[in-house]
């Protein structure tokens, strides 16, 4: 395939996302069914979300309060009065045979948000973001892979079947030219900061609870024409947003300098191979026959309801970033590089639970963003609490533990060995600082290394490293290696 | 005083039964066993019920009895046995819509109305007939065989609710619950000289009916008396938070209304469009003579014009096929109900096992109907045909609201014509959708509608339905319209019109 | 007409479809009268009362078990509905 150089010489891309957030509210869209992730299958069930004859929907207030809140996040108007719809169409996962979602009346429409990268700032317009219902989930079975293709039949579990969702649609984005991908994926994970300040959602994307299709269009450099696009599923993290929109922009261009059209369908991203395959073309025979969701009343949300919401809303992420990179001293590197690991909700929680601000700093974005990108998850998504990382670095401060100690002490953490002070306890890491038990070490290691000893004695402080080494390795690491020091110079001095 | 026999519990009305519960005159176990008697013995030729649950009725029935000798407070209709349309959902009880993709579902759940019937004690004696997901006007689109009117076993009952109609004609219940999407509850009543009311849209709960067309759907009374409707009435009603367009007020005090039974002062309203060409002179006449009798009781007619009720058939007959396209696409062999696999694919797909079901599974209307629906909301023609109708909607609202400055109630023959013979109309659904004409306004604009018997149509000697319809929210002002008339008919007739039902074969092999 | 009945998913033989289509082709005919008044100026009417803002509280009510969500399907397997295999791509 061409490069993306190549491509991007003769084409501009143009992209748009479509987000579907789940939300975190404890039942779901339209009945008292409960949300939890994992449960038995089609144990969180009822009439209403299994679609049985006579069942009727009630729309949960919690839900609509939550789309209200974040279209206002999003800078959006909210409806006056709007509907729901019916989306007519045919699918075993889809109980009622129609989703109840939104149609031409969003809840909430026309907004922008400013996403950060490198090099500065973009907006992105929000076209709408309107209310539905999730699906079922399908099991294939008999097929290879348990994918889709070649099973013989399938097993539905419907628990997932009526989860709310917020569908969160952008304009097309015009102008990001080659930071289109990067551009993507900071809007995602902006998205993503922006829903968890909110507390609307958990919007973990391995679970499923953030998806997020992306559309790509190439036009020639120059035309202000929109080209063809294609919609492409399943991605399903940050990493794989830029990979997939970079790799459909390769694709697309390969398609239109070889002379063909590009179809207008849905691709499939595959993580690990790195690449989008075809899905199904959207055609006209694509009618779904959409209608007014005649068992729902209107939503009309009154002038107060929404001011009253609008005072809910966390501080805009533009001004809270500026104020806490004031507040913690960072440089404008130092936030950049924080804020585009999607570590700022867990420095600001780490810096909340006593860390210094440079030592939270420091562990999310090296320790922990090495263990992340070798787990391949999200740093969010790794198995410590800024609460765990503030407790480490207190035990740093107080020098119970030295840095290669701290390190292996998260390692503990991280498999679930408990709190900092548990895996210290339970691994015995705590540095030796019983000056007594110290003493007699540096008393062995000058008494087995004469030479070295005499050297320091004649002035060389330098040579002091080899009898520090001794004594650490002599207690395995674990002591304060600038008390060891101390105590050389002390008896050599 | 001499008991009761069984033929004096079965042609009580359930006002009076409930009465003679109250006063041990009767246990409802009696009154249960004398009904499921009636059952066996007539519904052979009348074919009202798909299924008679004799077991649960009988066991609800003892309980009734049991606790009312314990001193317990009771419902005033617990005892009292009904029957149930079987498009509501009843738990543990088979319920089909009359379709072949439901035979022998048995929901896990009740309706919402149902769980109030079985919380104030009403022993359900079973499902009746219908046509199949309650569309039709004549019950011979139910896939288990059409009901027989009681009145003549080669006519109609009416539809959807022939059963429902049936059973309470033919005295095999003495209430029954009916849902009213076009007509469904009037019509029928109307066809086989019984009452039936269609409450105001979001009146009684439709949580637990199998939808139809959701905006027009409404489940409702039928019964031989004014006084036995509004009862019924009563303990269905009111709001329900399962149904989000369920009113959330009490429910009109139509049992007061109909114990008032007055109508000195009241403006009576009678509609120019409904009752003119089309309509029988038989069931002109009976009209007639009820408005006579309506203004020697002091109420004052006048006549009014709805203009825009003239295209309400077709408004009708886009906003139903639509709203049911999309509610009966649930039907699809993937959760329950039926399931077909077409024939030499064993590799079948989803896709095919639901096109083959469904094929298999709906009778001709549904197939009309659903396709007509598709049609309609198919981009490109929605809003020359379902926007259309929607606004046709809007000015039958406004012609009501115009006419109701005018008039307290509105009036009209339920139907233009008496039962007609089966077959007649099966394979012309044009004209069978003209018996609506008169009953499809009031569900567009979702106003109350009741229809009681008006007398005997000249030229056939069959049943003839007079109809009144009231505002929204004021379903009160039916009852008393009702009741009077009915009052005033009695003594004409020197007794209730069923009296001069013919006797039903069964009862004479009994 | 064959096409409206694939989307609504009914398999019409050939002979259904020569019966229908002509009684359907009537009741189109007839319905479409509803455009004569339709106006620019009428607002449409979706719901035949002016209710608004009908909300349930965010509490989890207790649903159906797992046995009675199974009881009327067609095929059970694992705790799940079985169907036949699907055609076409996850949604």
């Amino acid at each position: 395939m061409i490069s993306y150089e190549e491509a991007l010489q003769t084409f501009e891309p143009v992209i748009g996302l479509e987000v579907h957030v789940e939300l975190g509210t404890v039942s779901k869209m339209f009945c008292g069914c409960a949300t939890e992730f994992g449960a038995e299958p089609n144990s969180q069930v009822c009439p209403t979300c299994l679609g049985l004859p006579g069942s009727l929907p009630v729309l949960n207030g919690a839900a609509v309060e939550s789309a209200m809140r974040i279209g206002l996040a999003l800078g959006c108007s909210i409806a006056e009065w709007c509907r729901f719809a019916r989306k007519n169409y045919f699918y075993p996962d889809m109980p009622k045979n129609f989703q109840t979602s939104q149609y031409d009346e969003p809840i909430a429409y026309e907004g922008a948000v400013d996403v950060e990268v490198d090099a500065g700032t973009v907006t992105v317009g929000i076209e709408r973001a309107h209310m539905e219902e999730d699906t079922g989930k399908s099991l294939h079975v008999g097929g290879a892979t348990g994918r889709i293709h070649g099973a013989s039949h399938s097993l539905v579990d419907y628990n997932r079947a009526g989860i709310p969702l917020i569908e969160i649609v952008t304009k097309p984005v015009t102008g990001a030219d080659a930071r289109a991908p990067e551009v993507a994926r900071a809007y995602v994970g902006q998205l993503r900061e922006l829903l968890l300040a909110l507390g609307v959602s958990d919007v973990r994307m391995e679970q499923g609870s953030l998806r997020c299709d992306a559309n790509v269009s190439l036009r020639p450099r120059g035309s202000d024409v929109l080209g063809t696009r294609t919609e492409t599923k399943n991605v399903n993290s940050l990493r794989s947003i830029e990979r997939a929109v970079r790799h459909e922009i390769c694709r697309q261009a390969e398609v239109l300098l070889a002379g063909e059209r590009v179809v207008q369908e849905t691709r499939h991203w595959h993580e690990d191979t790195g690449v989008t395959t075809s899905g199904r073309e959207k055609s006209d025979a694509e009618d779904y026959r959409y209608f007014p969701e005649p068992d729902l009343v209107p939503v009309a949300p009154s002038r107060e309801w929404v001011d009253r919401l609008r005072a809910t809303l966390p501080e805009p992420p533009h001004a809270r970033r500026a104020r806490l990179q004031q507040a913690w001293e960072f440089s404008d590197l130092e936030m950049r590089d924080v804020v585009g690991a999607g570590a700022l909700e867990l420095v600001d929680k780490t810096i909340e639970a006593g860390a210094a601000p440079q030592a939270a700093r420091k562990w999310w974005l090296t320790e922990l963003a090495r263990r992340a990108r070798a787990d391949g998850v999200e740093l969010v998504e790794l198995p410590i609490t800024p609460g765990q990382v503030a407790e480490l670095q207190a035990l740093v401060d107080a020098g119970r533990v030295n840095d290669k100690l701290a390190r292996q002490v998260l390692e503990g953490v991280l498999a679930g060995e408990g709190s900092p002070e548990q895996v210290v306890a339970a691994r015995g890491l705590e540095v030796v600082s019983d000056d007594g038990a110290l003493g007699a070490a540096v008393d062995r290691a000058i008494a087995s290394n004469p030479d070295v000893a005499a050297k320091i004695r004649d002035g060389k402080v330098a040579a002091a490293g080899a009898l520090i080494g001794a004594v650490m390795k002599e207690l395995r690491g674990q002591a304060d290696a600038g008390r060891v020091r101390e105590l050389v110079l002390q008896r050599l001095g | 005083m001499t008991p009761l026999s069984p033929a004096d519990v079965t042609t009580m009305s359930a006002s009076a039964l409930a009465d003679a519960l109250v006063a041990g005159d009767v246990s409802s176990a009696e009154a249960t066993g004398a009904y499921l008697d009636r059952i066996a013995a007539v519904d052979g030729a009348v074919h009202a019920f798909l299924h008679v649950d004799a077991d649960g009725a009988l066991a609800t029935a003892a309980e009734v009895d049991r606790r009312r000798a314990a001193g317990a407070d009771l419902h005033p209709l617990a005892g009292v046995p009904l029957a149930v349309k079987d498009v509501v959902a009843t738990q543990g009880l088979p319920t089909t819509a009359g379709s072949r993709l439901l035979q022998g579902w048995v929901p896990p759940y009740d309706a919402t109305i149902v769980a109030r019937i079985r919380a104030a004690g009403l022993p359900v004696l079973g499902k009746t007939n219908m046509d199949e997901f309650a569309m039709g006007s004549s019950t011979e689109h139910s896939a288990y065989g059409p009901t027989h009117n009681p009145w003549d076993l080669d006519r109609i009952p009416g539809g959807s609710g022939g059963g429902s109609a049936a059973a309470v004609a033919a005295f095999e219940a003495p209430l029954a619950i009916g849902t009213d999407t076009g007509g469904s509850i009037r019509q029928p009543a109307a066809i086989t000289g019984t009452v039936g009311v269609k409450p105001t849209y979001g009146g009684v709960s439709r949580y637990g009916l199998i939808a139809l067309a959701s905006s027009l759907d409404q489940a409702g009374p039928v019964t031989r008396t004014v006084l036995d409707a509004a009862l019924l009435h009563e303990l269905i009603g009111g709001h329900d938070r399962l149904d989000s367009t369920s009113i959330n007020a009490p429910t009109p005090a139509v049992v007061a209304a109909a114990h008032r039974a007055d109508v000195a002062g009241m403006r009576i309203g009678v509609v120019r469009e409904l009752g003119g060409e089309g309509y029988q002179p038989g069931v002109r006449a009976r009209f007639d003579e009820a408005l006579a009798l309506l203004t020697g009781a002091g109420a004052e007619v006048v006549e009014v014009s709805c203009p825009h009720f003239e295209y309400a058939l077709a408004a009708y007959y886009l906003i139903l096929p639509s709203e049911a396209s999309s509610n009966l696409a649930r039907f699809d062999a993937m959760r329950y109900g039926l399931r077909v696999w077409p024939e030499g694919k064993p590799e079948a797909s989803a896709e095919d096992v639901m096109l083959a079901t469904r094929a298999a599974g709906f009778g001709d209307e549904a197939k009309r109907r659903i396709i007509l629906g598709t049609y309609a909301l198919s981009s490109g023609y929605y809003d020359a045909y379902y926007g259309s109708a929607q606004k046709v909607r809007t000015l039958i609202a406004r012609d009501f609201e115009q006419a109701f400055t005018h008039a307290d109630v509105l009036v009209s023959p339920t139907a233009p014509t008496t039962a007609f013979r089966l077959g007649e109309k099966l394979d012309d659904p044009l004209a069978m959708y003209l018996n609506d004409i008169a009953t499809i306004p009031a569900n567009l604009a979702g106003v109350p509608g009741i229809s009681l018997p008006s007398g005997l149509a000249d030229e056939d000697g069959l049943p003839a339905g007079f109809q009144a319809l009231a505002p929204a929210t004021h379903d009160d002002r039916l009852y008393r319209v009702g009741a009077t008339l009915e009052a005033l008919l009695a003594d004409r007739w020197g007794g209730p019109l069923l009296d001069r039902a013919p006797v039903l074969t069964g009862e004479v092999l009994a | 007409m064959a096409h409206l009945a694939r989307l609504a998913r009914i398999d019409l033989s050939d002979a259904e479809l020569d019966h229908l289509a002509p009684q359907l082709a009537v009741i189109v005919e007839s319905v479409a009268k509803v455009s004569e008044v339709a106006d620019d100026d009428v607002p449409p009417t979706s719901h035949p009362l002016p209710v608004t803002n009908v909300f349930r509280d965010d509490i989890v009510v207790p649903g159906l078990t797992a046995e009675e969500a199974l009881s009327g399907a067609p095929d059970v397997d694992r705790r799940r509905f079985s169907v036949p295999r699907i055609l076409g791509e996850e949604q």
